[in-house]
C-alpha cells in the first residue's frame, strides 16, 4: 500500500504531507529562534553593564539585500517550474544557491573583521549572542544550500520521474528559505541597529 | 521482532546493553544482506516501533540499575555495593563504596535516562510508532525515512549519554536539571557529553513530532473523523505538539550552555563568581536563572509528555476490559487539548523559590491550579467509565486499574507543591521526589506495562503468560509503594533531595531516617519483581499462547482490520473504512459485545 | 490532619509558618477526601461490576451529574485556597516590613558553607569586594575592614544567631553556584543565587530550646540547622549550618563578645 497524500492534496486539510511537515518544522523553528531572541532580550535588559559593539552595518545591509533577492529568486524558480520551464527554474534556483553562497562569504568576511578586532564569542555577552544567533542562522543557510544543491544535482532527476513531487519539494524548500530570510530580517535590526 | 541475545558473555557495566545490541546487529548483517534493511535500517513504522521498544526497555532497566546502586548507598551508607561493587571503577567507588561524586552522577543520569531515553521513547517512539498508524488505518507513518532518522538520532543520543560514564571525571553530575553555574563552572567533561547527547535527543523528538502530527492529520483513513479517533491517538497528537513546541527552547539553551562550557562565553554566568577561592575568569554578565526558565519551559510540558500517552493507553485498556464505551469521550479529548495548551504557561512553578515577585508568583500558582482541573476531569471520566461495566481482570487491566489511584496520589500531591506558600517547606525535599515518582513510576510505568501486555499479541501473535503477569503486577504494586510512600514522610520532615547520605547528617531527618533502608529494600524487591516480566517477555515470543488477530475482542482498527502481526509494509490488505466511534462495546441489540470501527451497521 | 502533619513536620517557630502550615493542612484535607472517596468508589465498582457479577455491560454507563458537582467543587475549593490563602500568604511572606525594628543580616553561600555577615552595632554593612575574598585567611565574604562601616561588622561561619520576636531580613546571595537556604523550623527556604541578592523575611516567635542548641545538640542530633536544599556539588549533602534563636539579651551579650574580640569596646 502506498502512503496517501505524498503528492496530491488531502481535500479536508488542503495540504500534501510534506507541506504539512514543513509548516510544523517551521513552527518548531519559530520556537527555537523565539528562545534565542528572548535570551538576547533578557540578558540585555537584565544587565546594567551591557556593552553594545558597533558592527559592520554596510556589510550586513548588503547581506540583507542578498537574502531578500534570494527569496525572490526562489519564488521565481518555483513559479517557473510550475510553468514547466525547467531551464528557467534551473537558472533561478542556481541564482538562489549563488546568492546564499554570497551571503556566507560576506558573513565570513564580517567574522574575520571581528576576530581581527579581538572580538570573540567570549569577549562579552553581546558578542556571545551575536555569534550564537548569526552562527545558528548561518547553519540554517548552509543547510538550505545543501538541500538546494541536492535538488539541483542528483535530486533533479525526479523532475522526469515524478514532476509533481519535485515541484512540491521546491515549494517546501522555498517555504524554509523564506523562513531563513525572515529570521535574518529580525536579526539584522536587533543585532546591528538597536 | 529484533531477537535479543541474552547470553552475551561480555558484561561491561555501562555500555553493555548498547554495545551488545549493536554487536548483535552487525553480526547478523554479515550473513544476510537483507537483514540490515529489514531490522536495522527499516523504514517500516512497526519495525522502528520495535527498535524503539527494545532500546528504551533496555534503558529503563539501565536507569533502574543506576538507581539500585544509589538506593544501596542510601539504605546502607558507606557499605560496599554487593556483587557489582568491584565493577564500578576505583574512581567512582573505591572498594565498592559509592563516592559522593559518583552518587551525583548516578542521580543526574538516572533522571535523564528514565525521562529522555526510557519513558518517552517507549511511550511515544515505540507505542506511538507501532500503534498510531494502525489505529488510524494508515499504511505507515507519513515520512518513513524521517522516522528511521528519529530512531537513529535517539540511538546516537543514547550512545553519547552512555559514553559519558567513561569521560574524564565521569558522567554529568549536576542533576537532570543541569542548573548553571554548577553545570558550567564546576561540572566535569561529562556535562558536555550530556549537552551533546541532549541535542541529538531533541532532534530525534522534533523529527518524530513532525512525523506524528502529519501522520495523524493527513493519513486518517476514510471515515476516521476527529471524534472517532481512539483516545490513544489524541493523546499522541497532543504529546507531539508539546514535543514540537517545547523542545526547541531547550535546544537553544543547550547550545548556550555548550558555548559557556566550550567557548568560554557567559550566558549563564553572572559577574564576580568565585569558585574554589578563585575569581572565575569569564566576561560575566549572564543570568543563572535564564537557564531555569528555558529548561522548565521544556521540562514542564515534558512531564505531560510522560503522562499523556500513558493516559491514552489506560483509556484503551479500560474501554476494552470494561466492555463498554468510555464515559465522556469528548470531555476527555477537550481536557487533553486544554492540558496541552496550559502546560506551556506553568513552568515557573518549579522556580517559586528563586526570588520571584508576588505577581509572577500569583500568576504561576493560578495557572498551576487551573492545569490540575483537566487532569481531574480525565481521571473522573476514566473512573466513571467503570460504572455499569463488566470488568475483566486480566493483566493489562490490572495495571490500568492500579494506574488510577497511583496517578491520583501523584497528582493530588502536586497541589500543595503548586500552592507556593505550601511549597516553601516542601520544595526540593523528598516530597517532590515522591510526588513525581507516583505519577511517573506506578503511574506511567504501570500504564506502559499495561500497554505491553495489551499489545503484545498484536506484535507477536502470542499472548504473554497471565500467571507471571499477575505475579509481576501484585509484587510491583506492593513494592513500588514501599519505595515511594515513605518519601512523603521524609519530605514533610524537610529532608532535602539529592543527599548522598540520605539526610543522615541532619538533625531534622533523624525521625525518618530509618525509612531509608526500608525504601531501599523495597526497591531491590521491586527489581526482583521485574524478573517474571523479563522472563515472560522473552519466553512468550516463542512459547506464548498463540492467539487470533483480535484476542481481546476489541473495536479499534489495529485489532479488527489487520492480522497479528500486521503485514510487513502497508499494514492492511485493503484500506479500512471507518463507520463507528472507537469504543462501541455492548451496543444494545447486537449479539457481539463489540462493534468494530470498520463494520457498517444497517440503519433500522 | 493537623496532628498528622505535625507528627512528621518539624516544629514551627516562626510567625508566618502557621499560615503556610494551615494551607498545607487544608490542601491535604482536600486531597485526602478526594482520594478516600474515590478509593471507596473504586473498590466498590471493581467488586460490583466484575464480569462474574455483571456479565453484560451497560452501554450507557453512569448517568448521574454527581461527577460534575465534584469537579465543580474542586474548582471552587482550589480557587478559595488560592485566592483566600495562598496568594495573600505569599504576599505577606515576600513583602518586606516597611519600617520599624528590622534586624538585617547578610548570608553568602558558597561550596559548602554559609557565611553570615552582621552589620554590627552601627547597623551598616561594611564594604565588601570580591578581590579581598580570602577563604584560607577566613575572610570568605571579602569584607574590607578599612571601611569605617566595616569595623564593627561581625562574621561567622555556619552559625547564624538571631534575636527572637523581631522582623528579620536575610539578604541572601551566593559566590559560586546555586544553593538552597533552608531553615525547616522557620518554614523558610530560598534559593541563594549568584548574581542576585534576595531578601528573605521572617520572624521567630520562640527561642531555640536548650536541647536544640550547640554544643549539646550536636551529639544528640537535635539541633536547629541550616540545610542546603539545592544540589550544589560533591558535598551538597553535608552543607550544613546551625542557627539559634535567642532572646534579645542573649543576642546582645553575644554581639558584645564579638565586638570585644574585634577590639571594639562598647559603651
Ligand atoms: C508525569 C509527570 C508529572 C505530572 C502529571 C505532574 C502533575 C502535576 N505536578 Fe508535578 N512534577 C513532575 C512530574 C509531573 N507532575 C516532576 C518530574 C517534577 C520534579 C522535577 C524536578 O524538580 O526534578 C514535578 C514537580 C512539581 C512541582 C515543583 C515542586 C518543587 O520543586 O518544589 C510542582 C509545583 O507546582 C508540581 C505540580 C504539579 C501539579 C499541580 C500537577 C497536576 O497536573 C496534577 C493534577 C492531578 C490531580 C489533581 C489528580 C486527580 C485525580 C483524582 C482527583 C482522583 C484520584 C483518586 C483515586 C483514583 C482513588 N510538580
Ligand atoms: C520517568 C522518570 C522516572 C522513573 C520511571 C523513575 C523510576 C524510579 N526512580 Fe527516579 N528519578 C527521576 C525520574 C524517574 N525515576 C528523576 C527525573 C529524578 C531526579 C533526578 C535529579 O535529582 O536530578 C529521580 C530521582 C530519584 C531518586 C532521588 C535521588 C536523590 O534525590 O538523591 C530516587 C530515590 O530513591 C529515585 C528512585 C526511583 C526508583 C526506585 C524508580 C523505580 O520506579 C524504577 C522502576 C523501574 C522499573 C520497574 C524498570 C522496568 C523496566 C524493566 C524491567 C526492563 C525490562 C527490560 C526488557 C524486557 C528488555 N529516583
Ligand atoms: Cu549548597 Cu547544596
Ligand atoms: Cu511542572
Amino acid at each position: 500500500m502506498e502512503i496517501p497524500y505524498t503528492v496530491e492534496v488531502r481535500p479536508d486539510t488542503g495540504l500534501y504531507n510534506a507541506k504539512m511537515g514543513i509548516w510544523l518544522f517551521l513552527a518548531s523553528e519559530v520556537m527555537l529562534f523565539g528562545a534565542l531572541f528572548s535570551t538576547y532580550i533578557i540578558l540585555r535588559t537584565g544587565n546594567p553593564d551591557w556593552v553594545q559593539h558597533s558592527m559592520n552595518v554596510p556589510l550586513a545591509t548588503l547581506n540583507t539585500m542578498i537574502l531578500i533577492s534570494s527569496s525572490v529568486t526562489v519564488v521565481m524558480s518555483w513559479a517557473s517550474l510550475r510553468l514547466k520551464n525547467f531551464a528557467r527554474f534551473r537558472m533561478y534556483f542556481t541564482g538562489t544557491l549563488l546568492l546564499a553562497g554570497g551571503f556566507m562569504v560576506v558573513k565570513a568576511i564580517e567574522y574575520n573583521q571581528e576576530f581581527s578586532q579581538g572580538l570573540f564569542p567570549w569577549s562579552d555577552n553581546y558578542m556571545g549572542i551575536y555569534f550564537a544567533l548569526t552562527g545558528l542562522h548561518g547553519l540554517h543557510v548552509v543547510g538550505g544550500m545543501v538541500v538546494i544543491g541536492y535538488l539541483l544535482g542528483p535530486g533533479a532527476k525526479m523532475w522526469r520521474t515524478a514532476p509533481e513531487q519535485y515541484v512540491n519539494r521546491i515549494e517546501c524548500l522555498g517555504l524554509y528559505w523564506h523562513f531563513v530570510d525572515l529570521v535574518w530580517i529580525f536579526l539584522f535590526p536587533s543585532l546591528y541597529l538597536l | 521482532m529484533s531477537p535479543i541475545d541474552e547470553q552475551h558473555p561480555e558484561e561491561a557495566p555501562e555500555v553493555s546493553e548498547e554495545a551488545h545490541e549493536h554487536a548483535h546487529d552487525e553480526h547478523h548483517g554479515e550473513h544476510e544482506e537483507s537483514f540490515i534493511w529489514k531490522y536495522v535500517f527499516s523504514t517500516d513504522h512497526k519495525m522502528i516501533g520495535i527498535q524503539y521498544g527494545i532500546t528504551s526497555l533496555l534503558f529503563l532497566a539501565f536507569g533502574f540499575a543506576l538507581m539500585l546502586i544509589m538506593r544501596w548507598q542510601l539504605g546502607n551508607p558507606g557499605q560496599p555495593v554487593p556483587f557489582i561493587g568491584g565493577l564500578l571503577g576505583q574512581a567512582n567507588a573505591p572498594g565498592g563504596v559509592v563516592l559522593p561524586e559518583f552518587y551525583n552522577q548516578l542521580g543526574a543520569m538516572h533522571g535523564t535516562i528514565m525521562v529522555f531515553l526510557g519513558v518517552v521513547p517507549l511511550a511515544v517512539g515505540a507505542f506511538g510508532n507501532y500503534i498510531v498508524p494502525l489505529q488510524i488505518g494508515a499504511p505507515d507513518m507519513a515520512f518513513p525515512k524521517l522516522n528511521m532518522m528519529s530512531y537513529w538520532f535517539y540511538f546516537l543520543g543514547g550512545v553519547v549519554m552512555l559514553a559519558s560514564f567513561v569521560a574524564p571525571g565521569g558522567a554529568a553530575n549536576s542533576g537532570w536539571t543541569s542548573y548553571p553555574p554548577l553545570s558550567v563552572a564546576v561540572a566535569t567533561e561529562g556535562q558536555t557529553y550530556w549537552l551533546i547527547g541532549m541535542v541529538f535527543l531533541i532532534t530525534s523528538s522534533l523529527l518524530g513530532a513532525v512525523n506524528f502530527i502529519t501522520t495523524i492529520v493527513q493519513l486518517r483513513t476514510k471515515g476516521m473523523t476527529w471524534m472517532r479517533l481512539p483516545f490513544f491517538v489524541w493523546s499522541q497528537l497532543v504529546t507531539a505538539f508539546l514535543l514540537l513546541l517545547a523542545f526547541p527552547p531547550l535546544e537553544a539553551a543547550a547550545v548556550f550552555q555548550l558555548m559557556d562550557r566550550v567557548l568560554g562565553t557567559s550566558f549563564f554566568l553572572p559577574s564576580g563568581l568565585i569558585v574554589s577561592n578563585q575569581i572565575l575568569q569569564v566576561a560575566g554578565g549572564g543570568s543563572a536563572l535564564l537557564w531555569q526558565h528555558l529548561f522548565w519551559f521544556l521540562a514542564h510540558p515534558e512531564v505531560y509528555v510522560l503522562v499523556l500517552p500513558a493516559m491514552g493507553i489506560i483509556a484503551e485498556v479500560i474501554a476494552n476490559n470494561t466492555r463498554k464505551p468510555l464515559w465522556g469521550y469528548k470531555p476527555l479529548v477537550y481536557s487533553t487539548v486544554f492540558l496541552g495548551f496550559m502546560s506551556f504557561i506553568v513552568w515557573a512553578h518549579h522556580m517559586f523559590l528563586t526570588g520571584m515577585g508576588t505577581v509572577m508568583n500569583a500568576f504561576f500558582q493560578t495557572t498551576t491550579m487551573i492545569i490540575s482541573i483537566p487532569s481531574v476531569v480525565i481521571l473522573t471520566a476514566l473512573l466513571l467509565s467503570l460504572w455499569g461495566a463488566s470488568i475483566r481482570f486480566n493483566t493489562p487491566m490490572l495495571f490500568a486499574l492500579a494506574f488510577l489511584p497511583m496517578f491520583g496520589i501523584g497528582g493530588l500531591t502536586g497541589l500543595p507543591l503548586g500552592l507556593a506558600p505550601a511549597d516553601i517547606h516542601l520544595h526540593d525535599t523528598y516530597y517532590v521526589i515522591a510526588h513525581f515518582h507516583y505519577v511517573v513510576a506506578p503511574g506511567t510505568l504501570f500504564a506502559l506495562f499495561a500497554g505491553i501486555y495489551y499489545w503484545y499479541p498484536k506484535v507477536t501473535g502470542r499472548r504473554m503468560n497471565e500467571v507471571l503477569g499477575k505475579i509481576h503486577f501484585f509484587a510491583s504494586l506492593v513494592f513500588i509503594n514501599g519505595v515511594f510512600m515513605p518519601m512523603f514522610l521524609q519530605g514533610l520532615a524537610g529532608v532535602s533531595r539529592r543527599l548522598y547520605d540520605g539526610g543522615a547528617t541532619y538533625s531534622h531527618a533523624q525521625g525518618v531516617l530509618e525509612w531509608n533502608a526500608f525504601m531501599s529494600n523495597s526497591a531491590f524487591l521491586l527489581a526482583l519483581a521485574q524478573l517474571p516480566f523479563i522472563f515472560n517477555f522473552f519466553w512468550s515470543i516463542k512459547m506464548g499462547k498463540v492467539v487470533d488477530s483480535n484476542p481481546w475482542r476489541a473495536t479499534t482498527l489495529e485489532w479488527v482490520a489487520t492480522t497479528s502481526p500486521p503485514l510487513g509494509h502497508g499494514n492492511f490488505e485493503t484500506v479500512p473504512v471507518v463507520y463507528n466511534g472507537p469504543y462501541e462495546y455492548s451496543v444494545p441489540g447486537r449479539d457481539d459485545d463489540y462493534l468494530p470501527q470498520n463494520v457498517a451497521v444497517q440503519e433500522g | 490532619m493537623q496532628a498528622l502533619l505535625n507528627r512528621w513536620m518539624p516544629i514551627d517557630a516562626s510567625a508566618h509558618g502557621a499560615r503556610l502550615d494551615a494551607l498545607s493542612v487544608w490542601t491535604h484535607w482536600l486531597m485526602a477526601i478526594l482520594f478516600v472517596g474515590w478509593s471507596i468508589y473504586l473498590i466498590y465498582v471493581l467488586f460490583r461490576f466484575r464480569a462474574k457479577a455483571n456479565p453484560k455491560a451497560s452501554y450507557e454507563g453512569a448517568h448521574s451529574h454527581f461527577s460534575s458537582y465534584i469537579e465543580g467543587g474542586i474548582v471552587v475549593i482550589e480557587a478559595v485556597l488560592l485566592v483566600g490563602f495562598a496568594i495573600p500568604a505569599w504576599a505577606a511572606w515576600t513583602d518586606l516590613p516597611a519600617s520599624g525594628d528590622i534586624f538585617e543580616v547578610r548570608i553568602v553561600a558558597q561550596q559548602f558553607t554559609w557565611s553570615v555577615h552582621y552589620p554590627g552595632p552601627d547597623g551598616v554593612f561594611g564594604r565588601t569586594d570580591i578581590n579581598l575574598v580570602d577563604d584560607p585567611g577566613g575572610n570568605n565574604i571579602g569584607l574590607d575592614r578599612s571601611d569605617p562601616a566595616a569595623r564593627d561588622d561581625v562574621f561567622s561561619l555556619n552559625n547564624l544567631f538571631l534575636p527572637v520576636d523581631r522582623d528579620i531580613v536575610v539578604y541572601l546571595t551566593s559566590k559560586d553556584v546555586i544553593h538552597g537556604f533552608s531553615l525547616p523550623q522557620m518554614r523558610v527556604k530560598q534559593d541563594a543565587i549568584p548574581g542576585m541578592m534576595i531578601p528573605v523575611h521572617f520572624r521567630a516567635v520562640m527561642t531555640t530550646p536548650p536541647e536544640a542548641r550547640l554544643p549539646e545538640c550536636f551529639p544528640n542530633k537535635t539541633c536547629w540547622e541550616i540545610a542546603c536544599a539545592q544540589l550544589c556539588g560533591i558535598t551538597h549533602y553535608n552543607m550544613r549550618g546551625f542557627y539559634q534563636i535567642m532572646t534579645q539579651a542573649e543576642f546582645d551579650a553575644w554581639m558584645a563578645d564579638q565586638q570585644a574580640a574585634l577590639g571594639n569596646s562598647r559603651p
